[in-house]
């Protein structure tokens, strides 16, 4: 394989990527997993760039390292005992890594078709066209086109007038004290 | 002269291809001296602001400033930051070390991080990236984990409560800023500031004052600047998340913070002050700094001015603030311009043609793209003025409903200070 | 557009990371070094700490940012839709609108609930 600046680049965020995550289930301090969960999202958002997706590699920070993960936080300050003393061990984790496994295994599976004992790659060989230039307004036209996603585009904004509904329900039924 | 940036770039690719460099590394050079630039200018730049700011706030509670070191105190700055160079970094008892020390690193890079698609003139802009309007809401996020990693890791109570209260303020707030930010992205049909400049023959800010009005309120709360400035308020939190920090770790939380009101202070400028735009500055890009620094001088000069004048707000004052003014405000505002921008006003060619007859001056002085805009611009004033006049009334109307309530409760001969609405039940 | 206008941005996030490095690096060469247990004690008004640090904060802290979260994921849905707005039929801008008005409305649900209130 050549090496190219852009592999060097993907070498890194696949790194930040795979470090945070693995750091996120081997740190025993919740604070340093929610930072080290960062550190993964901030990776992807790097991969992103590299597909010459800018718009989704901003989402991808503005949404889950600004938002999402600040929520964490804030869960993990609001939840007292787990601040103090480091994480028990989980008793089920032999049956989440086996789940894992299980998972990759088949993600694997998918991907590479493996049918009795033949490897085929599923990649796409030949090179993909270039993106358009202007694929944000090509992205948002399509968002509001009665042809293409205007349903789901509407829908969205209900489930989400859903989900802030059920969360002020949840978190207004418990007495506050 | 004209073009100061072309000479240099062109001296520069031959300086560097003269001593042997191949096309691709004089690139990536090219790009290092950029950001080494740029990094430098946005801290060198902080050295004068705090002497301007310190003068300015001086003068306005009538107070001389600075005034010992060099004329008119201007080295004042230079010997503070020798002498926080020189105090010792105390790390406190039972610190959590690694985010005590990427703290203050990420406060920098969140606003340095600003300035490379902050465009300069014409020609000059870092990075003309197509999302640079979502990309500075993104870089933001490294301010708050900086706060937050700061607040944590300093095993101090004050701290963590003012980390808290930063991340309550800023995160609120990107609501109302964000949304003002929709605004002249709709505007102007992209999200890279060179292209938002340049779609702006009229100022946004005479379109849209309100969103205007709703990006520089909700900046300077990103900011944390007075009266927003409750998340490390001297006299109850003893400076908040960052009151364990001393000598360079502390300056560099005081550096982000001077530079981030400048920053946001350009960013004004870019999107609603026409940015770079002025008169001859096609022909002689050099002037496009120009413009850009007296207009963001402008509005760093109101940043200082409400700092001085407007109290600190409290917390349920500053949520109320947010939640049941600004963000209604900016959703009334984007649904306004959503709808007024589709009447078709704009003139055609033959009509500003016609026009500019009668009147040559006015292409003389702003071309003939300010002529074709103009119907849609002064419409657009009207809308925002109606907008305003119906926000004061019903801010009139909740005003005297509040006072009622203090009175009564005077009559009754039990005044105490005015509660905060209690919850609904 | 390229990702080599991203390059750059890679460049000087490492530069602009090294700046304030360097700053402190210099900062702690120049600076004594001279820890002492009462010099590194918590800062806490003159009296001594007391108690644990973390102490339970308010879920009012939770609440508004569960909201901000639910209108960040809303708002970015627009600015694509805030790109094309030029080229839109009238048709596209109202769906646009329809989609704002729902944001709207939990906005005025929240507040209704009394979410919104500081407690």
């Amino acid at each position: 394989m050549e090496i190219t600046a852009e592999t060097v680049a993907f070498a890194i965020f696949a790194v930040f990527t795979l470090g945070g995550a693995l750091g996120v289930v081997t740190m025993r301090n919740l604070f340093h997993a929610a930072l080290m969960l960062i550190l993964s999202l901030f990776g992807v958002a790097g991969l992103y760039i590299l597909l010459t997706a800018p718009f989704l590699a901003a989402v991808q920070i503005m949404l889950y390292v600004a938002a999402v993960a600040i929520l964490i936080i804030i869960a993990i300050m609001l939840t007292r005992s787990l601040m103090k003393a480091p994480i028990a061990a989980n008793k089920q984790w032999e049956v989440s890594a086996l789940i894992a496994l299980i998972v990759l295994v088949s993600l694997v599976a998918v991907i590479l078709q493996v049918s009795g004992g033949r490897v085929r790659s599923y990649w796409p060989q030949e090179p993909v066209g270039d993106v358009p230039a202007d694929s944000i307004t090509a992205l948002g036209a399509s968002l509001v086109d009665p042809d293409r996603y205007v349903l789901p585009f509407e829908v969205a904004s209900v489930l989400i007038l859903a989900a802030m509904i059920g969360a002020i329900v949840i978190v207004r039924s418990r007495p506050t004290s | 002269m004209g073009d100061i940036i072309t000479t240099i770039g062109t001296f520069l690719t031959d300086l560097l291809s003269s001593l042997g460099m191949g096309p691709s590394a004089v690139e990536i050079t090219i790009k290092i001296i950029v950001a080494a630039i740029l990094g430098v200018f946005g801290i060198g730049l902080v050295i004068f602001t705090v002497w301007l700011e310190r003068k300015v706030a001086g003068r306005i509670q009538d107070r001389l400033g600075p005034n010992r070191v060099g004329p008119y105190g201007i080295f004042q700055t230079v010997a503070d930051a020798i002498k926080l160079l020189t105090k010792e970094l105390i790390t406190p008892a039972g610190a959590d070390k690694v985010p005590y020390n990427i703290a203050p690193v990420f406060s920098v890079l969140g606003v340095l991080l600003i300035w490379a698609v902050v465009p300069f003139t014409t020609n000059a802009i870092a990075s003309d990236l197509n999302v640079a309007v979502l990309y500075i809401v993104a870089v933001g996020a490294f301010g708050v984990l900086a706060v937050l990693m700061a607040g944590w890791s300093s095993n101090n109570k004050y701290a963590l409560l003012g980390a808290l209260r930063v991340v309550a303020q800023t995160i609120s707030y990107e609501v109302p800023l964000v949304l003002s930010l929709l605004v002249p992205v709709m505007l102007a049909g992209t999200m890279s500031t060179q292209g938002i400049v340049e779609a702006q023959p009229i100022w946004y800010i005479v379109y849209v004052p309100v969103a205007a009005f709703v990006f520089f309120v909700s900046s300077l709360a990103e900011v944390g600047r007075p009266p927003f400035d409750l998340l490390e308020a001297e006299s109850e939190l003893v400076a908040g998340f960052h009151i364990e920090y001393s000598g360079m770790r502390f300056a560099m939380f005081f550096l982000a913070e001077f530079m981030h009101a400048f920053a946001i202070s350009a960013l004004t400028a870019v999107l609603f002050l026409g940015g770079w735009r002025g008169p001859w500055v096609q022909q002689y890009p050099t002037l496009g700094f120009v413009y850009l620094g007296i207009k963001t001088m402008v509005v760093y000069f109101v940043v200082m001015w409400v700092r001085c004048t407007v109290p600190r707000v409290r917390i349920d004052q500053m949520l109320n603030l947010n939640w049941k003014f600004l963000v209604p405000l900016s959703l009334v505002n984007v649904l306004m311009v959503a709808i007024l921008g589709k009447l078709p006003l704009r003139l055609s060619e033959e009509q500003v043609a016609e026009v500019l007859q009668n009147t040559p001056w006015v292409e003389w002085a702003f071309g003939p793209e300010f002529m074709a805009e103009l119907p849609r611009a002064v419409l657009f004033l009207l809308a925002n003025a109606a907008l305003v006049i119906v926000v004061l009334a019903l801010l009139g109307v909740y005003a005297r409903r509040e006072r009622r309530k203090v009175e009564a409760l005077v009559d009754e001969g039990e005044f105490s200070a005015p509660q905060p609405a209690a919850a609904h039940q | 557009m390229s990702i080599n206008e991203w390059t750059f941005i890679a460049i000087f996030l490492i530069v602009a990371a090294l700046i304030p490095v360097a700053a402190i690096v210099l900062g702690a060469l120049l600076g004594p070094r001279k820890p002492n247990p009462v010099k590194v004690q918590t800062y806490e008004c003159g009296m001594e700490t007391h108690g644990d640090t973390w102490v339970q904060i308010k879920a009012a802290y939770y609440i508004f940012a569960l909201v901000f979260l639910v209108f960040d994921v809303e708002v970015v849905f627009l600015f694509p839709w805030a790109v094309a707005y030029n080229q839109l039929p009238l048709f596209a801008v109202i769906e646009g609108v329809v989609f704002i008005l729902i944001l709207a409305a939990a906005l005025v649900y929240v507040w209704q609930k009394g979410a919104l209130e500081w407690v």
